[in-house]
């Protein structure tokens, strides 16, 4: 059966909502990780959620990737652990390297929420093999800093290695460069998104286009 | 020691805060401002006394945490100078 | 005891100069209870305890007058926060909060710490917060100030908000120039904690450990309470120094620290430093437990030197916590907040003085008896005078409106306009999904937010129509209930209980206390007639500006706001407004029979479109209103109703385009009313304000009547859904494409090229 494991910094305030996610996909709850911890548990995902590590003081998510456990999910990820790093999470993993380019505050300097349509882009990407190529998705969004920006060099290779995972499909809610809403990194077991999979993966809530990101990981992992 | 560390976005980043600074100040009938750059100072107290020690501890504070790199550039200016 | 005046010598024994905001008499009071003449720091306590914004001078004498019983109350005003069970075993505690002044002065930092401010009152009973709501007052959107205000207020909102991590769901925003110098930012928190552990701020025993936690103290908002006393003058930019600065960041490890100890026994009494920091938090805990604090201010953490015993009791600091723990407790208590990285301090023990004594620097710096700052607080009946009622204003009274009379562009119009259009510039920016539990958020009649971990929910929303209030204050109070209810209704909500935050301008001027006077009346019984408590509320007064032209004060519009919850059962699924399919027979019911009029005294349509503010606003019927809702609520649980909104604002043909709007599905309108007769002043059925009534759409509209004629509920046929406009008699009216149009235009339009430069 497999484990994934959330990672809670202080600020963090996606981590339950991304556990119930993870509960109901892996049949089971994640492992939930204090920052301070230098050592990750026995684990198959490592999932780094949406919020304000830090108050997103200094920049999105630069202190959280300083955390003592970040090495450990930095070093791992480099040795093919499956990371998913949401929003927050998203931000905090281009800080620490794990995927190029940076996140810069939205184009209309202005919080935004608000449910946009993704269309999913890569090809047989690691984790969301349930979704089919140009697939439409509906994923809330909730950011400050979702603004993707990378050097037209990065942009280049980011589309020629088919590495961008998704990318807004209607409007471009933040100023993002080529619409992308989230990547992989060249090995594509680390994936960040600026949408909130997890708050669409209930009937009662905005929907549940999310849910199949979470249930293909887990029917990868259990492979 | 005082070090003082202006943080500045990298020219090639379109910087919509400063875009919005310039687009006010023209509201406000201020002509002729052909560009405003936003950026952010950090005042650093340093116990050290060697300035070139200072210097390189700074220039590594900066690397790793205090820009990013991929959008940001920075100067470093030590007591003034 | 005879303990000599600390820290006064000969010279400072006569009446000082100044007062600190107390008045003369205030001042001897002040002296008798002390027995002699207080000190700087002392005076300083007893103006901040003896304020307006922590004692309720002027209103006690009122408030004592609403209803707060109820077998749903758990707790009600006089706490942090009021308490409400909702059933598995779960409290819900909620508040609303002023945070005016401020927000004037520092939009943003007024803003994000009244956010900040609410959110610890509900989470220091126990609670973690669920929701946010605000209710925003701004003034004429081209006055020079409005959207510099409207764009700090609302980032500051959503930027303390989305850091913690509660969503904000919802809340309502409007527009009138009595708002110019002073707009109303009143915030409301609700949160959610299990029904038998509730924290309260009754301190208790001898020798327990007063423990300071959370952020250090630094000389932010001094005298922050009794400037919310104050009327403001052309020199407000000069008061900027005492505004606070928030730190959300802090106050989300402060909340999870809170919780944390709260899962463990140790705390006797916590209370968080709100208003008149230390001073009101000290004073409240010993006051309701009757002991004695004695605290060594040099243990107080401090983030600037040379701080004074009387700045560190008036700071008003955030993120800021006061417990009495168990002694022993301590070690326990502090590796929780060492975790979170917050400050922890023992500060000073309880004791059986009765006294609260002040050291600093070894010496004493003021030595108070609780029970008279509390028990001997002024209590003011001050005069007023009754509201003269306004005519009634008849249809026929109104001219025909100059520019285009015909409905199709009164609507627009309308749908358009300040008050009436979408606020989607305003709650976008706003985190309303986080927790993953908001069912329903902003842009609803009442946002519904899970309760997690059962299968009910929470209805949540604030209302006030001032229009109304400043019309007939009475009613006006009464409909902020009703109408309040009446949303909580809409989504198929039990309401349970209310929080209301009183905005009023200066009390001392009898015609204003007479509007304050009549709010409280109308409230109290609105609550009476629907069983709807009071649980927690806040005064706001002296919301009046000093014209700099004529050097009058200007008044506010007087906008007493309710605040209110309700629930919804596991068994009913939560409704919407949204007109969700073609084919449905929609029914208007409640209020006045069918008729070629409608009530547009003090209504929507007459301000915006006859440019007239005048006539007496609608009345209501407390009896019928109950009879109506309960009709309603039972209609949607059977799960007969597919839609249900309540008309309100702009009234019945603004209703029916916002739920055409929401669910992009149109309506074909033919009400009972005679065609030809409906033509002379088409816009008094179509925008009239009569009270009570509710649009449903139905899918068996035989057996919606005959229901609604068994609960003998007043109810007529008003068309049917589909197409993609609004039509009237098969004539087109206005297609959808425009009503979204107008509805979403107006406001991204004004604040274009606005934005906050705080962040």
């Amino acid at each position: 059966m497999s484990k994934a494991a959330v990672i809670v910094f202080p600020g963090s305030n996606c981590d339950r909502d991304v556990a119930i996610a993870l509960e109901s996909a892996f049949g089971h709850p994640p492992l939930m990780v204090w920052h301070a911890e230098t050592a990750l548990p026995q684990t198959d995902l490592v999932v780094v959620p949406g919020g304000f590590s830090y108050g997103d003081y200094l920049r999105a998510g630069a202190m959280a990737g300083f955390s003592p456990i970040m090495n450990e999910v930095v070093a791992r990820a480099r040795d093919g652990l499956p990371v998913l790093g949401i929003c927050n999470g998203f931000q905090i993993l281009t800080e620490t390297g794990l995927l190029p380019g940076a996140l810069m505050r939205n184009a209309s300097l202005k919080f935004i929420c608000r449910t946009v349509a993704c269309r999913v882009e890569a090809r047989d990407p690691f984790f969301s093999g349930i979704y089919t190529n140009g697939q439409i998705l509906q994923l809330p969004i909730a950011h400050n800093e979702g603004n993707y920006f990378a050097d037209d060099e990065t942009i280049a290779r980011l589309n020629g290695e088919d590495r961008v995972a998704f990318r807004y499909a209607d409007i471009n809610p933040n100023g993002s460069r080529e619409n992308i809403a989230g990547i992989y990194n060249e090995a594509r077991n680390v994936l960040g998104l600026m949408p909130h999979p997890e708050r669409a993966a209930d009937t009662n809530l905005e929907g549940t286009d999310g849910a199949p990101l979470f249930e293909s990981m887990a029917r990868a992992l259990a492979k | 020691m005082q070090a003082r560390i202006h943080i500045t976005l990298k020219p090639e980043v379109l910087d919509p805060q400063g875009k919005a600074v310039l687009h006010a100040l023209g509201g406000l009938g201020f002509g002729g401002i052909e560009d405003v750059r936003q950026g952010k100072t950090i005042d650093i107290t340093l116990a050290e006394t060697d300035r070139s020690v200072a210097e390189q501890d700074l220039i590594r504070m900066c690397e790793t945490l205090l820009t990013n790199t991929v959008i940001e550039n920075y100067e470093i200016e030590i007591d003034g100078i | 005891m005879t303990q000599p005046p600390p820290n006064n010598s000969a010279e400072n024994t006569d009446r000082p100069d100044d007062l600190m905001g107390l008045s003369d008499g205030e001042y001897d009071a002040a002296v008798s209870s002390l027995g002699r003449t207080p000190n700087f720091t002392e005076l300083g306590i007893f103006s901040v305890m003896w304020s307006e914004h922590c004692s309720y001078k002027s209103s006690k004498k009122w408030l004592k007058t609403l209803p707060v019983d109820g077998p749903q109350v758990i707790c009600g005003p006089g706490e942090n926060a009021g308490v409400v069970d909702i059933g598995d075993g779960r409290a819900a505690i909620f508040k609303m909060e002023s945070h005016n002044h401020p927000s004037f002065i520092a939009p943003y930092q007024g803003a994000a710490t009244g956010v900040g401010g609410i959110m610890r009152d509900v989470f220091t009973m126990g609670a973690r917060p669920v929701a946010n709501l605000n209710a925003l007052r701004f003034g004429a959107p081209d006055h020079p100030r409005t959207r510099h205000i409207i764009s700090g207020v609302v980032a500051g909102i959503g930027g303390y908000g989305n850091c913690m991590g509660v969503p904000t769901v919802g809340g309502e925003v409007n527009f009138h120039p009595s708002y110019n110098g002073n707009p109303l930012v009143n915030a409301m928190t609700v949160g959610i904690a299990p029904a038998d552990r509730i924290f309260y701020s009754s301190a208790a025993g001898v020798d327990a450990p007063v423990v300071y936690v959370g952020s250090k103290t630094g000389r932010d908002g001094i005298h922050g309470a009794t400037m919310a006393s104050a009327e403001f003058d052309d020199d407000a930019e000069a008061k900027r120094p005492t505004v606070q600065v928030g730190d959300p960041f802090t106050e989300k490890l402060l909340l999870e620290a809170c919780l944390e100890l709260m899962a463990t026994d140790a705390i006797i009494a916590i209370q968080d430093m709100g208003a008149a920091g230390l001073t009101s938090s000290s004073v409240e805990m010993a006051s309701k437990g009757g002991v004695g604090f004695a605290i060594n201010l040099d243990l107080v953490p401090r983030r600037e030197t040379g701080m004074t015993a009387y700045d560190l009791m008036l700071s008003e600091s955030q993120e800021r916590m006061l417990m009495v723990l168990k002694p022993g407790r301590e070690a326990e208590a502090q590796a929780i907040f060492e975790k979170w990285e917050l400050d922890f301090a023992v500060i000073g023990r309880t004791d059986d003085s009765g006294h609260l004594r002040l050291s600093i620097g070894g010496e004493l710096a003021a030595d108070i008896p609780v029970a008279p700052l509390v028990d001997k607080a002024p209590e003011y009946d001050r005069p007023w005078t009754a509201t003269p009622a306004r005519p009634h204003i008849a249809p026929e009274d109104i001219d025909p409106p100059g520019v285009t009379p015909d409905l199709a562009s009164c609507l627009l119009r309308l749908i358009g306009s300040p008050d009436a259009c979408s606020r989607r510039w305003v709650w976008e920016q706003y985190d309303s999904m986080v927790m993953a539990d908001t069912l329903s958020g902003p842009g609803g009649d009442a946002a519904v937010v899970r309760i997690h971990g059962t299968g009910s929910a929470l209805a949540m929303t604030t209302d006030c129509t001032p229009r109304y209030v400043v019309a007939d204050p009475e009613t006006g109070g009464a409909q902020a209930v009703v109408e309040a209810w009446r949303n909580l209704t809409a989504v198929g909500a039990t309401p349970l209980a209310i929080t209301n935050n009183l905005n009023f301008g200066n009390p001392e001027r009898p015609e204003i206390m007479g509007q304050l006077v009549g709010a409280v009346t109308g409230i109290s019984a609105a609550c009476k007639a629907l069983d709807f408590p009071v649980v927690s509320g806040n005064v706001s007064l002296y919301n009046e500006t000093v014209s700099g032209e004529t050097g009058l004060a200007e008044a506010i519009l007087p906008t007493p706001v309710i605040g209110a919850i309700g629930l919804i059962e596991a068994s009913i699924k939560p409704l919407g407004l949204a007109i969700c399919q073609p084919g449905l027979s929609l029914f208007v019911l409640g209020g006045p029979p069918p008729t070629n009029s409608g009530w547009l005294g003090a209504s929507l349509f007459l301000r915006d479109i006859a440019e007239r503010e005048d006539g007496a606003p609608p009345p209501l019927d407390l009896v019928n209103e109950r009879r109506t809702g309960d009709f309603v609520r039972a209609e949607i649980a059977a799960k007969h109703i597919t839609s249900c909104h309540d008309i309100s604002d702009g009234g019945l043909l603004v209703a029916v385009a916002e739920m055409a709007m929401a669910g992009k599905v149109g309506a074909e309108l033919a009400p009972p009313i005679d065609p030809e007769a409906g033509r002379q002043w088409p816009w008094a059925w179509a925008f009239g304000e009569d009270q009570g009534r509710y649009i449903v759409t139905v899918r068996d509209a035989t057996k919606f009547e005959a229901a609604a004629k068994e609960a003998n509920v007043s109810t007529w046929k008003l068309g049917k859904t589909g197409g993609d406009a609004l039509t009237l008699f098969e004539e087109k009216l206005i297609s959808l494409s425009d009503l979204v149009r107008a509805h979403e235009t107006w406001f991204p339009a004004l604040m274009d090229g606005e934005t906050s430069q705080e962040h």
